[in-house]
């Protein structure tokens, strides 16, 4: 689907204060209004852009619906048969959840790196070659998984064990494998659900060097519960919380911003106590 | 020896360890260790009294007892080679079917293509098969399935005669019946376990899948099976003992016939259904004769079943963390 823009009505928008979607720095935009399971409403009125070239990371309590927005990016949420969105998500100027988008394409655009390591069953290099085949990728396939564990700085830890299982490998290289994987192909985006949760401190720091190498090439969301990892790591940080006002336990985003001046100066009363709760 | 208890003094809820809790420790640990010897015991004194019966026909057949295929009581000449390629070929060729049907069950009724409670009722449906006794599924298979299959084993023999596998016509009782039949009886196991498989997958080796952008059936064939792999072949192991040890559909199907051929349609026998046929009229030369196979078919099936814990426990490969 293309669409052209009529540069008078650009001119027109402009003018008015809009930006129009050709010059936006957003790689995506979710306009989240409702995101339901079953009858239960788990995040409401949450509108986030995910910018080009930078790290986003989603911060906030338990139950906020940091994960559950993450994962309705690249409609991972799909999986869940009584996941219902309200809203918008858009990808390069085309909404996801549009009727004609199918979810398995999207998911091949925005890479994933989840909580738990998550190596399938096969070998190393097998592990990061799997997107290449399943996207019946053209060029050589060893060159490609050797780049893409290198970025992930796990080449020479598993140069010599290629053949190895994923699974034989600990935790830490075990969730670099899987940002081997996840990047392997590409992808525009790139979502980290709480990446560092089940690993240790030094694995953890190995990893957040890793984001803030992978943003020279890629749009990152992050979950963290981690503020001081928000905070070494995102550009910009957006803070959710959760309200529990009607009985429910519904989570909505707060604020967004640079994620220094939203440390230093947030302009909700929500964030300044969770941020002082956090610190002191 | 006597056992030292702490003296915590007065005020504290724990106490010493009491004799009657000694007591009724040693006797659950007494009570599992027969339990378990016991079994063992039990396999070893079958496989012991059947041994010592057929130690006659040992001596007087030894080896070539496996490698000649003449059942014959009156000159007392017995050789089962017959009934060992009836028996492996039979069981293989319904594991091939059962094995096709089943782990497609289990995809099917694992991988949310029904909601769960007609997943459910699928399910119990299948298990159910295994609960109809073996003599009702031989009188379906001369009643029903024979006049069924004959139409189309004439059309195949006449057709691709040339072939090995249809290279006779199907009398009546054949080896096809029989493997469908056995095919049918396997099916519940090697569904059963594949889908205890296939449900162990963690969930997030399913994420790790659709995240990286597989569809369903790309998530199937390219990660969910080769995880579920060893459970899959467990279920198959599992199968083929079951289908080298049945007996009365066989007996009632195959037609036992002592010969060695690859056609399809042609009457064979196996151990089994040898053992059960030709035992009510044996004499007692001839009994021990078919003690000596009973024997044989006892060595096939534990030979099997070890074969494959030994390279389950060499490929491992559901090794998930």
């Amino acid at each position: 689907m293309t669409m052209t823009i009529d540069p008078q009505a650009t001119e027109l928008m402009k003018n008015a204060g809009i930006t129009p979607r050709s010059e936006l720095v957003a790689a995506i935009e979710a306009d989240v209004n409702k995101i339901y399971y079953g009858d239960f409403l788990a995040v409401r009125d949450s509108h986030i852009a995910i910018e080009k070239g930078k790290i986003t990371g989603f911060i906030g309590p338990s139950g906020c619906g940091k994960s559950t927005v993450l994962r309705s990016l690249n409609r991972m949420n799909d999986l869940i048969p009584i996941f219902r969105l309200e809203g918008s998500v858009t990808f390069l100027g085309q909404d996801i959840y549009a009727p004609n988008i199918d979810p398995v394409l999207v998911r091949r655009n925005i890479g994933m790196v989840f909580q738990q390591p998550n190596p399938f069953s096969m070998s190393i290099f097998e592990n990061v070659a799997f997107g290449l085949r399943l996207n019946r990728y053209k060029g050589n396939v060893a060159d490609k998984v050797e780049q893409s564990l290198r970025r992930a700085g796990l080449w020479e830890e598993v140069k010599d064990k290629l053949k190895q299982n994923g699974l034989s490998l600990s935790g830490g290289q075990q969730q670099r494998l899987c940002i081997a994987r996840a990047i392997a192909t590409d992808p525009t985006v790139l979502l980290m659900d709480e990446p560092c949760s089940a690993l240790d401190p030094i694995a953890t720091r190995v990893v957040e060097e890793l984001m803030l190498e992978l943003k020279e090439d890629y749009t990152v969301a992050i979950v963290t519960h981690n503020m001081q990892q928000a905070q070494r790591v995102a550009d910009t940080t957006a803070f959710f919380s959760v309200d529990i006002s009607k009985g429910g336990r519904t989570g909505f985003l707060v604020e967004t911003g640079p994620t220094k001046e939203l440390f230093s100066n947030p302009k909700q009363e929500l964030t300044r106590n969770y941020l002082a709760g956090e610190f002191s | 020896m006597t056992m030292i208890n702490f003296d915590t003094g007065d005020g504290t809820v724990t106490h010493g360890i009491r004799a009657s809790e000694r007591i009724s420790d040693r006797l659950f640990r007494a009570a599992c260790y027969t339990a378990a010897a016991g079994v063992i015991l039990l396999l070893v004194y079958i496989a012991f009294q059947i041994g010592v019966k057929a130690l006659p026909a040992m001596q007087d057949y030894g080896f070539s007892f496996f490698t000649t295929q003449t059942w014959n009581a009156q000159k007392q000449e017995f050789g089962i080679l017959a009934e060992i390629w009836g028996t492996l070929y039979s069981s293989l060729l319904a594991l091939v079917i059962a094995g096709v049907f089943g782990v497609s069950v289990a995809i099917f009724l694992t991988q949310d293509y029904l909601p769960r409670w007609l997943a459910q009722i699928f399910r119990t449906i299948v298990e159910l098969l295994a609960a109809i006794p073996s003599v009702v599924l031989g009188l379906w298979g001369i009643y029903v399935l024979i006049p069924v299959l004959r139409p189309i084993a004439d059309f195949l023999h006449d057709t691709f005669g040339f072939l090995g596998i249809f290279s006779t016509a199907l009398p009546g009782p054949g080896l096809a019946p029989a493997v469908i039949v056995l095919a049918i009886m396997v099916l519940p196991t090697v569904a059963a376990i594949s889908q205890d498989a296939f449900q162990l997958i963690p969930g997030k080796v399913k994420e790790a899948a659709y995240g990286m952008g597989t569809t369903r059936r790309e998530a199937i064939f390219k990660v969910f099976l080769p995880t579920a792999s060893s459970g899959i072949f467990a279920s198959l192991v599992l199968g083929f003992g079951r289908a080298l040890g049945e007996t009365m559909a066989l007996a009632m199907l195959i037609g036992n016939s002592n010969q060695i051929s690859w056609s399809l349609f042609a009457p064979a026998n196996t151990l089994a259904a040898l053992l059960a046929s030709s035992w009510p009229e044996a004499g007692p030369i001839e009994q021990q004769a078919l003690l000596y196979a009973a024997v044989a078919l006892l060595g096939i099936t534990l030979l099997v079943n070890v074969a494959g814990v030994l390279i389950m426990a060499f490929s491992n490969k559901q090794q998930v963390s």
